[in-house]
């Protein structure tokens, strides 16, 4: 069926098989590769983009239920040269090994601040009314959807901390 | 992922009347996308209902809340009604899966989301829930999440939301339209079906039916707790979780409304134990009798026995915390 994804502020038609994931059609359709397939399940994150400002897994979704829809993925946060400040904070804290889960990780980190300037609890805030600040303890259960099998989660915190103007606890 | 046709659905009246002919309806499409995956299920017919306007949040006239199905689970969790009048409801919505998947999932499709047995997601294995008098392989097999009640000798996989246990314990209803149009309510306790010899009904939903809003009475008076527990400390469905409502005056419980999730095929709710609570002083030994009561013809199938005393534990913690006895066990 035919539908407009608007990815990274283009426009990008498709014609696609209903079966086509936003994450193939992101992927093998339109030659945005940024967001990584790793578990194709919605169980590590690898394959997070916004849609419409909001972090989902682009796995799990169908192309065709997108129609109009403003997606950004890891190469619309920032580029060679010009990297978003999240990004920056990852190359210097080491925030990665072999890199994989790193686009997946930047645009959930995005969309996590997001959540967190609208004021939205965590299960791990002591106040559901008024969450307290993002503590090392509320980026991980914020960040829970994306895995790192590498294990630099220590330094994937660390630069969210920074990039969230949090202090180092 | 077998191929299916894909129409959007302008109207609930477009999308019942083609989910009466066969065609399966898609929300958030989180958990029914991974199972079109795994070929558990192939729609020949997919209807996305996600353009309709059943996203509101809105006061009812009796001061309780009605919730559209399309209200995002990351949407309701951040509600501050919800934050300040069903706590209960927020805390288990953000013990639920991830940020990402709480964005997507909606409150309908929540109700309606499948077992995450093993057994079940294996096309290989017989599943009595898939396929219909092939055999339930769980029963002796690897059973460490299975339900200690309320299974029977065809099925003994669990229902996997958080949300629909919350919503036992504040006793909501579910708004229910038709291909012809009409709308009714059913109870949250009425919704759901044990297996007993036909573990592919889980809900008394019908061909055609959509869900259209889940109705929260006015809030009620006491302390509201979510305890989940699983096997990591976040993105993990719940080995056992408890639900609590509970209202303490003048050192006796005037009112109490427990459910329980991970140790049965539906959201359990155990009046038995309830009405064994009402009107004696809150202690540990009373809470260590409720459990003792709600567990009274509970079964574990070998590696899911452990469940048993992980649910006396979890309810006498949390309700030790809601009473103000510290929740140490």
């Amino acid at each position: 069926m035919r539908i407009m994804l608007h990815i990274n502020g283009e426009e990008h038609p498709l014609d696609a098989d209903p079966r086509t994931s936003l994450l193939d059609a992101l992927r093998n359709h339109l030659g945005v590769t940024g967001a990584k397939k790793g578990c194709d399940h919605g169980q590590c994150g690898s394959c997070t983009v916004l849609v419409n400002g909001r972090r989902i897994n682009a796995c799990l979704t169908l192309a065709c239920m997108h129609d109009g829809d403003e997606i950004v993925t890891i190469e619309g946060i920032g580029r060679p040269g010009a990297l978003s400040p999240l990004q920056d904070a990852f190359v210097r804290h080491d925030g990665y090994q072999c890199g994989y889960c790193t686009p997946g990780q930047i645009c959930s980190a995005v969309g996590m601040m997001e959540e967190v300037k609208a004021g939205w609890p965590s299960s791990v805030s002591d106040n559901l009314e008024a969450p307290g600040k993002l503590t090392d303890q509320e980026i991980s259960e914020r960040m829970s959807g994306n895995l790192c099998r590498c294990g630099a989660y220590p330094n994937i915190v660390a630069a969210i901390r920074e990039a969230a103007g949090e202090q180092t606890e | 992922m077998k191929p299916f046709t894909y129409t959007r659905a302008e109207s609930t009246g477009a999308a019942t009347r083609q989910a009466a002919h066969g065609a399966t309806i898609i929300a958030g499409g989180t958990n029914l996308l991974d199972l079109m995956k795994l070929e558990v299920t192939a729609p020949e017919h997919v209807i996305d209902v996600n353009r309709l306007p059943l996203a509101e949040l809105e006061q009812t006239p009796d001061g309780g809340l009605r919730i559209g199905a399309l209200v995002r689970n990351s949407d309701l969790a951040a509600d501050m009604r919800i934050r300040r009048d069903y706590k209960v409801l927020a805390n288990a919505l953000l013990a639920g899966a991830s940020g990402q998947l709480r964005n997507k999932a909606t409150t309908g499709g929540n109700l309606c989301q499948r077992t995450r047995c093993y057994y079940f997601y294996d096309t290989s294995m017989p599943c009595n829930k898939r396929e219909p008098g092939s055999g339930c392989q769980a029963i002796g097999g690897f059973n460490r999440i299975h339900a200690i009640l309320g299974g029977s000798e065809h099925c003994i996989a669990t229902h996997p939301s958080d949300m629909a246990v919350a919503l036992c314990a504040l006793q909501a209803e579910i708004e229910i339209e038709n291909a012809e149009g009409q709308r009714r309510t059913v109870a949250i306790g009425e919704f759901y079906r044990l297996p007993g010899d036909t573990p592919h009904i889980e809900n008394v939903l019908q061909p055609g039916d959509l869900i259209t809003a889940v109705v929260l009475p006015p809030p009620v008076a006491g302390e509201q707790r979510y305890r989940k527990v699983r096997d990591r400390a976040s993105f993990a469905f719940a080995l056992v979780s408890v639900a609590a409502i509970l209202d303490c005056r003048d050192g006796k419980i005037a009112d109490c409304s427990l459910a329980f999730g991970g140790i049965a095929p539906i959201p359990w709710r155990d009046t038995g134990a309830e009405h064994h609570l009402h009107g004696k002083p809150p202690s540990r030994e009373l809470f260590a009798e409720a459990a003792e009561i709600l567990l009274g013809d509970s079964r574990g199938q070998g590696s899911n026995d452990f469940k048993r005393p992980l649910t006396k534990r979890t309810l006498i913690a949390v309700l030790s915390d809601a009473a103000g006895l510290g929740d140490a066990t």
